[in-house]
């Protein structure tokens, strides 16, 4: 069958069981958009390039499936990179598609071009410059393959017009093999037995989850080992979700702004089992001082990820959710009693806390949507202090309920990937849980949620400032809070411009008649909780130090 | 200590800006790197010489493997593998006819191939390994010098 380029991509799209694609239109994408205009694929139109990226990335990340984005040349694609960073960074299936000027312009500074593979390829897992129409349905396969396997990311495809124009035969290739790229899906099983050995002899383990478990789909597993060996659980910010925080083993997140009692178990243990997850600066603090006497299982599909940062002891390099199966068929219970006892006491002593003292306090607003939404609703946050407090007062019990932006820690992440998290489960409650500083990064996209009739809910912690900055010019900078304050619109008025509906909320007793209120509206709600200015996150561990130093409330 | 590393790629557009990117962004001292064709067209080699501890070595390598048109690497120092190591350098230098047979002299002493004559320039080429390369320079450094190119080590292992 011949076809155009553009109708190849689309039927390419249709092969691969793409239902959304969200983007922006423009000159040299006319040729494509002319096939979607009529194609069963459901075009999103955002109303900036970043929205597009972000909804394809929250898409995601609360199905499982690729996010499917696309963009014109130049700026329409340059407009995409911070959504593409975002995705790298925490290994989103993503395939990106970008237009590009005519293969004769290409180099010659036409309008509206600009080197997309060039820029994209340190932020992308792959990226590919379609030179022939011929090549496009290989390449697309390749895309949508590299992106979904292995270590997830972003791959982006850039398509000169005339590459959509020109004609060629179609077929799409069943299977794809690529020499240079095949990732390990197995664990070694001398490497696996040397764990299970290294487990039943620990006297102080723990587990430290990540979101390479929620990738691999490996709940029921990691369930499993803690069931069968009674080990602590500590997660990521981006492992929220991996392991029930509800469970006595859950010791919830550890690091910078983890609890207490996490750290503590990680920095005193003599084993630390790491499961997809890659010993970020956030979690390990000071390497140098970090957990001293463990010893390190690190399970992880990407090779990169394991000794990079933290001497390793046993590295099996395979997906979490196949060693895991192997692991739990042969490991035994340690004889953990004392340390289960002094865990339990730390989380006793130390749990997360906050006054109710002094104003609406941003943290009551969390535990509030957790109670009202029974740990059932997609929480999607923007960064900074209220994805802290998103993170630490919501309890997380299921995969894929928690959606954030961890690595790159991207401000205005939150409002478009709840769009596309909204889009991929059109049946769950989704929130995003916003700052006043972050929702404006992205406040255009409160159209494309009013025009689909998305019911997000929109809860900005509005404190006036760029809050965690601010936290740090507090404790750091002493009080000097350089261009931190910020001078904000209605945000009320402004959700009923967009056509959304607006709540304020300023006292305490309002917030969960508001949020109630809210969670009956069929359509975009924006709830501006005037929060007090200066509240801080804690615990904290001020950047650099040892983990189990940490700054407590006053 | 420098690391002699074996690399098998795709041979395609774009593919020693992914390698070049990748030290740049990671922050890895590459000392040289050269590349070409190999027996098959689809598949060029590259051997990249870095310098770096274990770890850091580690990371070279997985990181390089990790880029999808890369299909093969092998750190040949850390294997112990026997191999094959060569440089070229070219020299070209200006000829003071009093210095006429000193510079014959060390020519032939290091094995250099004149490749180019004429009255007052003389351009040679030396192939060797790293060290040979080195002594070969120190010695050609006493004449007046007008420019030296070196290319990058390009190793090979004695057996598949």
């Amino acid at each position: 069958m011949r076809l155009k380029g553009a109708q190849i991509l689309v039927e390419a799209l249709k092969k691969e069981g793409v239902e959304y694609i969200f983007g922006i239109p423009g000159g040299v994408l006319l040729p494509i958009f002319d096939v979607l205009y009529d194609s069963p694929i459901k075009f999103i139109l955002t109303r900036h390039e970043q929205g597009a990226a972000h909804a394809a990335d929250g898409y995601a990340r609360a199905t499982g499936k690729v996010g499917v984005c696309i963009a014109t040349s130049g700026p329409g694609a340059t407009n995409l990179v911070t959504g593409i960073a975002t995705a790298n960074m925490d290994s989103i299936p993503m395939v990106i598609f970008t237009g590009q000027v005519r293969k004769k312009l290409i180099g010659n500074d036409a309008f509206q071009e600009a080197d997309v593979t060039g820029i994209t390829r340190p932020i992308t897992k792959h990226n590919y410059l379609v030179k022939e129409t011929g090549d496009l349905a290989k390449v697309i396969k390749e895309a949508f393959y590299i992106a979904s396997s292995g270590r997830p990311g972003p791959v982006l495809v850039d398509l000169p017009v005339d590459v959509t124009i020109e004609e060629s035969e179609f077929e799409y290739p069943e299977k794809i093999e690529l020499r240079s790229y095949r990732p390990t899906y197995l664990g070694h099983p001398g490497q696996i037995k040397k764990a299970a050995r290294l487990i039943k002899e620990s006297k102080k383990p723990i587990i430290y989850a990540g979101g390479g478990v929620l990738i691999a789909n490996a709940i029921q597993e990691l369930k499993e080992l803690v069931e069968k060996t009674s080990i602590p659980v500590a997660t990521t910010l981006l492992g929220l979700g991996s392991f029930p925080e509800t469970h006595p083993l859950s010791l919830k997140m550890l690091g910078m702004h983890g609890t207490i009692y996490a750290n503590y178990a990680i920095m005193n243990s003599d084993l630390i089992i790491a499961i997809g997850a890659r010993f970020d600066d956030r979690v390990t603090g000071d390497t140098e001082k970090f957990a001293p006497e463990a010893k390190v299982i690190h399970i992880d599909i990407d090779p990169t990820t394991i000794g990079k940062n933290i001497p390793v002891d046993v590295p099996i390099v395979g997906d979490a959710k196949n060693v895991l199966k192997e692991l739990n068929k042969i490991v035994q219970k340690p004889d953990i009693e004392d340390w289960l006892t002094q865990v339990k006491e730390w989380k006793t002593k130390n749990p997360l806390r906050y006054s109710r003292k002094g104003g609406l306090k941003p943290q009551y607003v969390i535990e509030e949507i957790y109670k009202l939404t029974k740990g059932e609703a997609i929480i999607v946050t923007e960064v900074g202090q209220n994805q802290m407090w998103a993170a630490q007062f919501y309890s997380y019990t299921k995969p894929r309920t928690f959606i954030s932006s961890g690595g790159l820690g991207t401000m205005g992440y939150g409002l478009p990937a709840a769009i596309g998290a909204q889009f991929g489960s059109p049946d769950k409650v989704v929130f995003d849980i916003a700052g006043d500083g972050s929702i404006q990064m992205n406040i255009q996209e409160l159209t494309t949620a009013v025009l689909n009739k998305l019911p997000i809910k929109i809860a900005i912690l509005n404190n006036s400032y760029l809050g965690m900055v601010r936290q740090w010019q507090e404790l750091f900078y002493k009080k000097r809070y350089s261009h931190t304050y910020l001078l904000n619109p209605d945000f009320v008025r402004l959700a009923e411009a967009y056509g959304a509906v607006g709540f304020r909320v300023i006292r305490e007793e309002d917030v969960v008649a508001t949020l109630k209120k809210a969670l009956n509206i069929k359509k975009p709600v924006v709830m501006d909780f005037i929060v007090k200015e200066e509240e801080d996150v804690f615990p904290m561990v001020p950047a650099g130090e040892a983990i189990d130093r940490m700054i407590e409330m006053a | 200590m420098k690391h002699t590393i074996s690399v098998l790629v795709e041979n395609k557009p774009g593919v020693l800006a992914r390698i070049a990117g990748l030290f740049s962004a990671r922050g890895f001292n590459i000392d040289s790197l050269s590349v070409g064709r190999t027996e098959d067209p689809t598949i060029s080699e590259m051997t990249v010489v870095a310098e770096g501890n274990e770890r850091i070595l580690e990371q070279i390598t997985k990181q390089l493997y990790k880029l999808i048109d890369v299909i093969k690497v092998e750190d040949l120092t850390k294997a112990k593998v026997e191999f094959i190591e060569r440089e070229l350098i070219l020299v070209r230098m200006k000829v003071n006819p009093r210095e006429e047979k000193k510079i014959q002299e060390t020519t032939e002493e290091i094995g250099a191939q004149i490749l180019k004559k004429s009255k007052d320039v003389l351009i040679v080429e030396v192939v060797g390994e790293q060290n040979e390369i080195e002594t070969s320079l120190v010695l050609l450094k006493q004449f007046d010098i007008q420019r030296i190119f070196r290319t990058g080590k390009i190793a090979m292992k004695a057996s598949a």
